[in-house]
């Protein structure tokens, strides 16, 4: 795993980006900007461009305006790392595919069929212990929880270190527990490696707990400052209902 | 070669003795891993039904030769068959009906022009060994053809094995880790048309389908991962056609089908052996 010491990426600043798909208008006039060493949520109602936005910074969506990475040194960073953990994973859980076997795939090229060596099967292991997910290396995939199948693509996906990590949070097979030991991660990767992250979110509470930055998008950034001042909003409170923001319905 | 035959007497084996039956014992030796090989991917990616209208199309291949009067028709087989694989790989890409629609459709057309072609004045018949084959009429170059097939699917295997298995598991996981799926898609659907083509007048239209999904089907119940997958097709491939072959020259059948039968008793097999 290659060490980002000191993190070369300060921040990434969005520009005046819009996405126009046919007649609809997906992202009006979006201006943001987070840091590394910050765990940015994104939050909005259903179809108010969260994925569309992630999309353009990962290159899978044609935008109009700007999209900047800067180094510490103030200079324009060319071609940073983006990490992607997807929503969900969909694929045969009957396959004959162990984790391991999903890991080397993706990492070496030598025919994973033909085995591999004590030395590789160690390093995966050490990687998924960072990750509490060590006991699944040689386990089926298919037979793995939502939240153990969510470590594992966070696990490939900082195998190199990302520069900023985006995160869609996964909608369906992830429990409680899962999911907080999910966020506990991303911190950790967040402290320890002083990357930027961000993250596209439906649990509030979790936010409130680990987001340093919350934005609430509606086609345009509609309101972004800290969880407890965002929730306080007029707008937070029209899109998520009344109560949402009060403390007292998370618990 | 003399050095082979040689060997093969000393095995238990009484039908050894004739010429036909060590070319067609060693034939299966070389074609069952070969099969085995292509049929896990081939099983990993629900591609039963696309081998099944492979198969059936051999018929139009076989015909095309007819029509253009060759005397050997594979390479027209051959031919015909990456054409259609291609075809179907492709239209299932742009998602506009559910592939085993799509499939379906293709089957059916290719072996009805074949059908029809080959049935000109009532000379079917002429064609009908090509249902069931015959491993009897295989001769020394067909030997040789088939391991420079068997060697040149490993070394695809080789090459581009991990990339085929991402794609497998999904799609669009397999782009975001910068694989060129259609290119991978593409190797494997020619690789298992040609296999299909080259084998068919031996095995039959009827059964190949079956050689290549069911030992995999089975070593799919009982494995966890990649290696055990592998190794535990290659051996049920081995033994299905070694079994079914002896069988076939003690019962004097069909020895495609003959194979299929005990691959598909051990499939039933490993079944009660399911793991999760």
């Amino acid at each position: 795993m290659s060490v980002h010491n000191s993190c070369g990426l300060c921040r990434v600043e969005i520009e005046n980006v819009s996405v126009i798909s046919g007649q609809d208008v997906l992202l009006d006039n979006v201006n943001l900007e987070f840091h590394c060493g910050q765990l940015t949520a994104l939050i909005g109602r259903n179809g108010a461009g969260k994925t569309t936005l992630l999309k353009a910074i990962l290159g899978e969506r044609n935008y109009t305006g700007k999209i900047y990475y800067e180094k510490h040194s103030g200079e324009e960073m060319k071609n940073p790392i983006i990490g992607y953990v997807p929503q969900q994973l969909v694929f045969d859980k009957s396959m004959p595919v162990s984790v391991a076997d999903f890991m080397m795939a993706t990492t070496t090229k030598r025919p994973v069929w033909s085995g591999y060596k004590k030395q590789q099967k160690q390093n995966l292991m050490k990687k998924l212990q960072e990750m509490d997910c060590a006991d699944v290396l040689n386990k089926k995939l298919g037979s793995l929880s939502g939240g153990e199948l969510q470590r594992v693509l966070l696990t490939m996906t900082i195998d190199p270190m990302p520069d900023l990590l985006i995160l869609d949070e996964p909608v369906s097979g992830v429990d409680a527990t899962g999911l907080d030991l999910f966020y506990k991660k991303v911190t950790y990767l967040r402290n320890t490696y002083h990357i930027a992250v961000l993250l596209v979110s439906h649990d509030l509470a979790l936010i409130r707990r680990y987001a340093d930055k919350v934005v609430l998008l509606d086609k345009t950034v509609a309101e972004q400052g800290d969880a407890e001042d965002v929730f306080q909003t007029k707008t937070f409170q029209q899109t998520f209902g009344y109560f949402a923001g009060e403390e007292k319905i998370w618990n | 070669m003399e050095l082979i035959y040689a060997i093969l007497e000393k095995l238990p084996f009484a039908f050894l003795q004739y010429d036909f039956m060590k070319n067609a014992f060693l034939a299966v030796i070389f074609l069952a891993p070969l099969f085995a090989l292509l049929g896990t991917m081939a099983v990993n990616n629900n591609m039963a039904f696309f081998s099944d209208a492979l198969g059936h199309s051999a018929l139009t291949g076989i015909a095309i030769g007819m029509v253009l009067g060759l005397k050997q028709p594979l390479l027209c087989m051959i031919a015909f068959g990456i054409l259609l694989s291609i075809a179907i790989t492709k239209v299932k890409g742009a998602d506009m009906l559910s592939s085993d629609s799509i499939i379906s459709v293709f089957s059916s057309a290719a072996m009805a022009l074949g059908v029809v072609l080959l049935s000109q004045e009532g000379g079917f018949a002429k064609y009908s060994y090509y249902l069931i084959g015959d491993i009897l009429t295989i001769t020394q170059n067909d030997l040789i053809l088939i391991i420079v097939t068997l060697i040149v699917c490993y070394i695809v295997w080789i090459l581009l094995y991990n990339d085929l298995l991402l794609v497998s598991i999904n799609r669009s996981f397999a782009v975001s880790r910068g694989v060129n799926v259609t290119f991978t898609e593409n190797v494997f659907v020619i690789l298992v048309a040609v296999t299909v083509m080259i084998s068919i007048r031996w095995i039959g239209i009827l059964t190949i389908n079956s050689l290549l999904i069911l030992p995999a089907a089975a070593a799919r119940n009982i494995s966890v991962n990649v290696k055990q997958y592998h190794c535990i097709t290659t051996i049920i491939g081995c033994i299905s056609a070694i079994v079914g072959l002896v069988l076939s020259y003690e019962w004097g059948t069909s020895a495609g089908a003959s194979v299929v039968l005990v691959a598909a008793v051990i499939f039933f097999v490993t079944l009660f052996f399911r793991k999760k």
